[in-house]
């Protein structure tokens, strides 16, 4: 949970949730100890990883990776492109890892990265 | 008003308390341990004389586990169970206590198999005395009649919110006919008043979520909240006993004294023992022994510094525990009351009884008995935790 954790006094009792739609708020990706790693070299944008996702936690709409070097290279965003990683709700799983045709993900450990 | 006097087991006067509350829902597992209590509301639901949605389910499990979402969804709620069908929602009656679900279970105390024994002890609900319900014991069916009908009003209060049993001794008050004295409809109705649900699941303009995962950031929090409940439960409970004796003139408390003016040695117990004490007790007193009885009527919130105003001055108390607590020192009972004393420096001696396990009876000899040996305790504490009427 992010922010000031609140006090028994301020919170519903019962453990009821007064507002609907409030899941968006919770992020699933604070127990991830595995953190995928994205190579533009490798990625074809193929977006097999965006289909396999359980967490629905890649993004598109990232550019055309210009080291490529292929026709119609393009610097515009483009919903058909890997965009990145959604690490709110990333679980670090690896299935886009394993699955990748193009061994374009690798998987780091969490303690490796700073932020 | 009109009172009506009636002969009835304390059963049908807990069915007839029912019946007059004209829950919204009532779930119940049909078979045994089912007790009395069902078969008669279950005849007034067959009769149309409630507007009950009576649900008969597999088991007591499914059974408070239908009142919890009964309850949830803003319908007044009640069941009736005993021993191990209680032993078998365990696991929901704690789940309809820290959900804040004000549901009224009537329980018929029996003991908790095995052996298998479906007679009286307290065993059942003692067992679950910290699962956060508010437990009121009756000594007979007019007052398993009353406690009813005031238990719906404590535990819809706002501020308290929490569910409530109310006990009655199996068989000796459950199935023994006896003359009561109960309210019309009317007075009862305008009494407990309408249910208005706590963020009802039922009030779609107002989506909620009840019973969501709650892990280490924000469970301590809940359970902190279930105390503060019990806490408010004292002033409410109060105020619904002075509101209802004011209908009957009768006096209710947490704690009932009889004779205690002047007293050396009282027993304290809950539930029917109290009548038979109140025989000895009379007979005694004729021979210029200073006896009494504290008869517990509310269990959870327990309240200390009554007690310990109740037995001021006492010289030796026994208390009687119809249940015991393995490998503790003495019964529930005898804990709360002994741990009560404890700040004080002026106490009485206290030991403990277990007694009456699996229905044993209790007479007037044994009670005799327990007064005798005060006689010796009031100087001499001796052993702390006896067995009355067991065969060394």
């Amino acid at each position: 949970m992010s922010g000031k954790l609140k006090n028994w006094k301020e919170i519903p009792i019962g453990g009821k949730i007064l507002e609907a739609g409030n899941s968006k708020e919770y992020k699933t990706g604070d127990w991830r100890t595995f953190r995928p790693l994205h190579n533009p070299e490798k990625c074809t944008n193929c977006m097999i990883c965006w289909m396999i996702c359980p967490d629905s936690a890649i993004k598109v709409g990232g550019v055309d990776c210009p080291a490529k070097g292929q026709k119609g290279v393009s610097d515009k965003p483009n919903l058909g492109n890997f965009g990145g990683f959604d690490l709110d709700y990333c679980k670090g799983c690896g299935v886009c890892a394993e699955e990748c045709p193009f061994k374009a993900i690798e998987m780091k450990e969490e303690k490796e990265f700073k932020d | 008003m009109v009172k009506k006097r009636k002969a009835f087991t304390g059963a049908q006067c807990t069915a007839e308390a029912m019946r007059q509350i004209n829950p919204d829902v009532v779930a119940a597992y049909p078979i045994t341990p089912q007790t009395n209590i069902m078969h008669a509301f279950s005849q007034f639901v067959a009769d149309g004389d409630v507007d009950t949605e009576f649900i008969t389910v597999e088991s007591e499990h499914s059974a408070m586990s239908a009142c919890v979402g009964s309850s949830a969804a803003g319908a007044r709620t009640m069941t009736a169970t005993s021993a191990n069908g209680l032993a078998l929602m365990w696991e929901i009656v704690y789940i309809a206590a820290s959900t804040r679900l004000p549901i009224v279970m009537n329980i018929v105390n029996r003991a908790l198999s095995g052996p298998i024994n479906i007679h009286c002890d307290h065993s059942d609900s003692m067992g679950c005395r910290d699962s956060g319900w508010i437990q009121i014991y009756s000594e007979n069916g007019e007052e398993a009649y009353e406690n009813t009908i005031m238990a719906m009003r404590i535990a819809e209060h706002t501020d308290v919110l929490l569910p409530v049993m109310v006990c009655q001794d199996g068989f000796i008050t459950s199935h023994c006919v006896e003359t009561v004295e109960l309210l019309d409809d009317e007075t009862v109705k305008n009494f407990i008043g309408e249910y208005v649900g706590h963020y009802p699941l039922l009030d779609v303009d107002k989506p909620v979520t009840y019973g969501p995962l709650d892990l280490f950031d924000y469970y301590f929090e809940h359970k902190r909240q279930q105390v503060d409940a019990m806490q408010n439960s004292v002033k409410v409970i109060r105020e619904v006993f002075d509101e209802f004796g004011k209908i009957t003139g009768k006096h209710y408390d947490f704690f009932e004294g009889y004779r205690l003016e002047d007293a050396e040695k009282v027993i304290v117990c809950a539930n029917s023992s109290a009548g038979t004490i109140r025989v000895v007790i009379d007979e005694l007193r004729e021979q210029g022994q200073k006896v009494g009885l504290l008869k517990m009527r509310v269990f959870r919130p327990w309240l200390n510094d009554m007690v310990v105003e109740k037995l001021r001055g006492v010289k030796a108390v026994a208390v009687l525990d119809r249940s015991d607590s393995f490998g503790a020192f003495g019964g529930p009972l005898f804990s709360e009351i002994r741990s009560s004393f404890h700040e004080e420096t002026e106490k009485p001696n206290i030991i403990d009884y277990i007694y009456g396990l699996g229905g044993r009876e209790l007479d007037i000899a044994q009670i005799k008995k327990v007064f005798a040996e005060l006689e010796e305790v009031k100087t001499n504490v001796g052993e702390r935790v006896r067995y009355l009427g067991v065969r060394e």
